[in-house]
């Protein structure tokens, strides 16, 4: 070895051994590989398992199954696409759609000022405080949550105790006693089904509303009211078509997970069944996994067409 | 005259954001009370009585601790498996562009974004079409999979946050990819996985819909609450045991608020 080389291998460092070194320069060299290696076993699992779960059950909805044996036939059919459209089948779909749409508007409604105080005025401690009284709520065991709220609905519970001490007992009665959302107690009507729906989904929509709120720039608002608005006028003209899109990004949350839940309404509510309820029962004691299959497509489908709806209205930016 | 009002808070609006936090708040705080009473037949409000009884009941009760440790250790299994794709996941789609990034991670938000009862009930017909029996590792397939997108969703965040740069100053001071990865990458991103890693811990601890269509026999402990909610059996156990879980499920959601809280000041952010 020359002198005069020495100075320039010195600029390089020696290359390293062994075979953990002999992988770093690999993934140096081409960094597809080390790409390729790290997507594998995320792909592995969601590409192929889950998705491929899904795809299976997609696919199931097209068999139907046999009315006497019970068994599935494994032949390519819509038929049990045509028993889905049932009246019977079809208004479990439109009581879902329903309460999906109230729970929505309802939570929008609560959520509104809790979002815009949070996000305006509250400050410091108080910003914390806003913030960890929806994450918590947000977080604690579902469950729980549902089961707070047998105990609150109970004819023996909280609600009546309190109505009883205010001598209101008859906005209660009177309430259960209208035809379509009242019933025996609040822990067996729609009422009830209702209450726990916006309660449970109530800190999805507050949080993306809340975003979309915080980007609202204070100084549109002086300009408004500057420019002669009144409070009411600031609010449909300028605050509200701003907000639109969080609140459109709530919705998705709250219209989704109402859609596919069937534990509420089992839990608290009447015996009429909602989609979730149903493919439940098809595909559990009824052995249906075709129709239970065609089932899970309609929330599938009615989210599709709201994501591309909210898609249009710029929803996703809230996010 | 008008500018003065617009610092200070509107009444109306101050009282209509307490009653809705109150509304969030008030059900949690009544499970505290009702794991006290000594009625043990309805669910009597006020409480007749005040008892600790049904703390010592609970605690020697067997289902309980059983379906306790089941819970505990899917949601373990299935948080390491959540960390580990959630984290090779986001590494990939914040440090390289390739093409398909977007569907990738629509991939890992849909099992979330779908409803539960979707991820359930595919599962279930997949794992009956492929004869799978169901047992521990099938109910762990289940939660990993929605579980990935915790950890994934606090990583991208914080791998944006993360200067480039300081890759690029590691390799160029001699570091080899694997040392640049455990001591630049992971100390800048470690608080992040954790608060991911709590929060998977406490999505699966909670999760109920999957866990139903996954589960054979077993029952982790929200399976032993459902059970109970449908039919009533023990409500002063019952009542334990959910004042329980939201005390066990609070500690990580706090812990986690507080690790991610002071994450705007990352090292290596003032370009």
């Amino acid at each position: 070895m020359s002198i005069a080389a020495a100075p320039a291998a010195a600029a390089i460092l020696p290359g390293r051994g062994g075979i953990g070194g002999a992988l770093s320069d690999a993934f140096w060299r081409s960094p597809k590989l080390l790409l390729f290696l790290m997507l594998t076993p995320p792909l592995l699992w969601l590409g192929v398992i889950y998705l491929g779960s899904l795809f299976a059950l997609l696919l199931q909805s097209f068999f139907s199954i046999d009315e006497f044996s019970g068994l599935v036939v494994r032949e390519f059919t819509l038929k049990t696409y045509g028993e889905l459209l049932r009246p019977s089948n079809l208004d479990i779909i439109v009581r879902t759609v329903t309460m999906a749409g109230l729970v929505t508007i309802a939570s929008a409604i609560i959520a509104f000022p809790i979002a815009y105080f949070a996000a305006r005025y509250a400050r410091g401690r108080w910003k914390a405080v806003f913030y960890l009284g929806v994450m918590l709520p947000l977080w604690s065991s579902y469950l729980v949550k549902v089961y707070a709220w047998k105990l609150i609905l109970a004819k023996e519970g909280i609600l009546t105790w309190v109505f009883e001490k205010l001598h209101l007992t008859f906005l209660i009665d009177g309430w259960l006693a209208l035809p379509v959302v009242g019933g025996n107690s609040l822990s067996v009507s729609p009422t009830g089904t209702f209450l726990v729906f916006v309660y449970v989904w109530l800190p999805f929509m507050i949080l993306p509303v809340q975003a979309a709120l915080e980007r609202v720039p204070g100084n549109l608002l002086e300009a408004s009211a500057d420019l002669g608005a009144s409070p009411s006028q600031t609010f449909r003209n300028v605050l509200l078509p701003l907000a639109l899109p969080g609140v459109i990004a709530g919705s998705i949350f709250t219209f989704s997970l109402t859609l596919g839940d069937y534990i509420i309404p089992q839990i608290v509510g009447t015996s009429h069944l909602f989609i979730g309820m149903a493919v439940y029962a098809h595909q559990g004691t009824a052995g249906n996994i075709p129709l239970a299959a065609a089932f899970t497509v309609v929330p599938v489908v009615i989210m599709g067409i709201y994501l591309w709806l909210a898609k249009r209205a710029g929803a996703f930016n809230a996010l | 005259m008008r500018s003065d009002k617009q610092n200070s808070t509107p009444m109306g609006l101050k009282i209509a954001a307490g009653i809705g936090l109150a509304f969030l708040h008030l059900p949690i705080l009544l499970i505290f009370l009702y794991a006290f009473t000594t009625e043990e037949k309805s669910y009597q409000f006020p409480p007749p009585g005040l008892t600790l009884k049904w703390f010592a009941v609970t605690w020697n009760r067997p289902d309980v601790w059983e379906a306790l440790g089941l819970s505990v250790r899917v949601a373990s299994i299935s948080t390491v498996i959540a960390l580990t794709l959630g984290t090779l996941c986001a590494a990939a789609i914040s440090q390289t562009k390739f093409f398909g990034r977007e569907a990738i991670s629509l991939l890992v938000i849909l099992p979330i974004a779908l409803p539960g009862i979707i991820t359930g009930i595919s599962l279930r017909s997949a794992f009956n079409l492929a004869e799978i029996p169901f047992s521990f590792w099938t109910i762990v397939l289940g939660h990993a999979t929605f579980c990935v997108v915790v950890v994934y969703n606090n990583a991208v965040a914080r791998f944006r946050r993360m200067s480039g740069s300081l890759i690029e100053a590691s390799m160029d001071l001699g570091a080899d990819g694997f040392q640049t990865f455990r001591h630049v990458i992971l100390p800048n991103i470690g608080t992040a996985l954790l608060a991911g890693g709590m929060l998977a811990f406490a999505l699966s601890f909670d999760e109920v819909i999957v866990t139903t269509f996954t589960a054979g026999q077993q029952a982790t402990l929200p399976i032993w609450m459902l059970e109970e909610l449908v039919r009533p059996r023990q409500r002063p156990v019952t009542n334990v045991v959910a004042m329980v879980v939201v005390l066990v499920t609070f500690l990580p959601i706090l812990a986690a608020y507080h690790l991610t809280r002071d994450g705007d000041q990352i090292s290596g952010q003032g370009k």
